[in-house]
């Protein structure tokens, strides 16, 4: 049974990796015999030429550490404020109705529209794009809190207070750790939100990064340069995601409890 | 003066909604336990057991009456007496050993003195090679049992135990039925059980309290003639079985008497 799986997930692998190598390859072939057009398309070759003297002129490793770190400040900060907002709802049955509502037209609010009032308020530097991912993150991040919050089971909060715990007894050891599947689980979405939100941020207006890069290379016609812009994205999302994944799979095995068999 | 009773239950009353659809839980509950016996509470689902227990361990509030512990009240106190549900309620992401040190951790003892006053408990229930599993991972006697441990941990003279063994097969029922009769004997507990089990109330219990429905009220009250700990055989004693026969008849014609309103 475990080998037949072990088989089961190579040859899925395999069919993964073997996709991604078809599409470089006639991507590859289909510029080079004319098949698609080389301008609009570029091709892999060219494209990684272009990387490799983007990199050694240091400009793409700028552009890079600009994006990965205003989508990871804008993330972190944002999952960690709106987890917190997320748990604290659950001290007051009051705050949550009048809150409840408001969360959901927020969560509702396409966030982006909001990107050039942030470029305005907080100016073309680094800062716009870290709130403009916070903003991005931050009502997902507190929904996932208030949805762990709200699977608590009521009568383990019973056995707690039969227990004699306190109120905060009751949130650290019961609400905290009950919600925090929901709040990891959450965290996948919102990597990818962050960096939805700090590419935008750049594409308005920026000096650095890679939406920077890609809207600037599209208005010269650059398009080598813009296809450098989007798999090196691309790459940089995967990397991010696959972070979060692992970050997840940590801390899942610290919070929840296996299934039974 | 005449000595006051250990615990006292007196005309305890409790209705649920208003108007013409409230529902009387509990009309004029009274009754007496003294210290180092077991009382099993018997009656059929929906006469107000579990109501009862929850007034009395200090989570809810009577509409009329009291309940005081060695003439202390205990209306709305919650943590002065040891509470067990039928769900084990052990915290899943929480190992054996966590859960069981709940009660003392949350009264500010460290947790490796916490385990170390917990292990002869642990020890007792057959649990000491299993304090580093979690919940998951343990069978439904050995998660019951845990629950008793942690019900044991928290110090309190007197304990409730609703309904603990409802959910378990037979023959686990049985070891957890002899387990809690040592440890009562051994320990000189103050026990009240609800239980829906004849058989369970006569080998546990020092004395029964029957229960009638709608509204919730003391319909009988017997002390058992033989001496603890019983066996499944001593349940055959003549003395025994008049009084399961007794409890039967009050019980079925109290389910009849119900069924006709």
């Amino acid at each position: 049974m475990q080998r037949n799986e072990r088989i089961c997930r190579w040859r899925i692998n395999a069919w993964r990796w073997g996709l991604l190598a078809a599409l470089i390859v006639f991507w590859e072939a289909g510029s080079r015999l004319g098949l698609i057009d080389a301008f609009f398309f570029s091709s892999p070759t060219e494209i990684l030429s272009t990387a490799v003297v983007k990199w050694r002129s240091g400009q793409l490793w700028r552009d890079v550490a600009y994006t990965a770190s205003a989508t990871l400040l804008g993330f972190v900060s944002g999952t960690v404020t709106g987890s917190l907002l997320g748990l604290l709802l659950w001290f007051s049955r009051k705050v949550t109705l009048v809150a409840e509502p408001w969360m959901v037209v927020l969560n509702a609010l396409p966030k982006l529209a909001l990107a050039p009032v942030l470029v305005i308020w907080f100016g073309i530097g680094f800062s716009s794009k870290v709130v403009l991912a916070f903003l991005m993150t931050v009502i997902v991040a507190a929904m996932s809190a208030y949805g762990g919050v709200q699977s608590v089971d009521p009568a383990l909060e019973t056995l707690m207070t039969s227990l004699g715990a306190r109120r905060w007894q009751t949130f650290t050891r019961l609400v905290v750790p009950a919600a925090m599947p929901s709040i990891i689980t959450g965290l996948r979405v919102n990597i990818a939100l962050a960096m939805a939100g700090a590419i935008v941020g750049e594409f308005i207006a920026s000096d650095r990064g890679l939406g920077r890069m890609i809207v600037y290379a599209g208005t010269t016609f650059d398009l080598k340069l813009v296809w450098v812009g989007v798999v090196v994205l691309s790459i940089v999302s995967v990397l991010m995601y696959a972070g979060v994944v692992l970050l997840e799979k940590l801390l899942l095995r610290r919070w929840m409890a296996r299934r039974p068999e | 003066m005449p000595e006051q009773p250990y615990l006292q239950v007196k005309g305890l009353s409790k209705a649920f909604g208003s108007g013409p659809n409230a529902v009387t839980a509990l009309k004029d509950v009274s009754f007496t336990l003294d210290q180092g016996k077991f009382l099993a509470v018997l009656g059929p689902s929906g006469c107000g057991k579990s109501t009862l227990f929850n007034i009395i361990a200090g989570l809810m509030a009577p509409d009329g009456g009291d309940v005081t512990l060695q003439g202390e009240s205990l209306l709305m106190r919650p943590g002065r007496t040891g509470y067990m549900l039928q769900k084990d309620l052990l915290l899943p992401w929480r190992t054996v050993a966590d859960n069981i040190t709940l009660p003392q951790t949350l009264r500010g003892i460290r947790r490796r003195r916490a385990l170390e006053n917990a292990l002869e408990d642990a020890r007792a229930c057959g649990l000491e090679p299993l304090l580093h599993r979690r919940p998951d991972e343990l069978s439904g006697g050995q998660r019951q049992r845990a629950a008793l441990v942690r019900t044991l941990q928290s110090g309190k003279p007197l304990l409730l135990l609703d309904e603990p063994f409802g959910a378990l097969d037979a023959i686990t029922r049985l070891h957890l039925q002899e387990l809690l009769t040592s440890i009562c004997l051994q320990k000189r507990l103050t026990i009240l059980f609800v239980t829906h089990d004849v058989d369970e109330a006569l080998l546990l219990s020092d004395s029964v309290l029957v229960m009638g429905c709608q509204p919730g009220r003391i319909i009988g009250q017997y002390d058992l003639p033989q001496e603890k700990p019983r066996t499944l055989k001593t349940l055959a004693l003549p003395r025994l079985m008049a009084v399961k026969a007794e409890i039967m008849a009050l019980l079925d014609q109290e389910v009849k008497q119900h069924a006709k309103e």
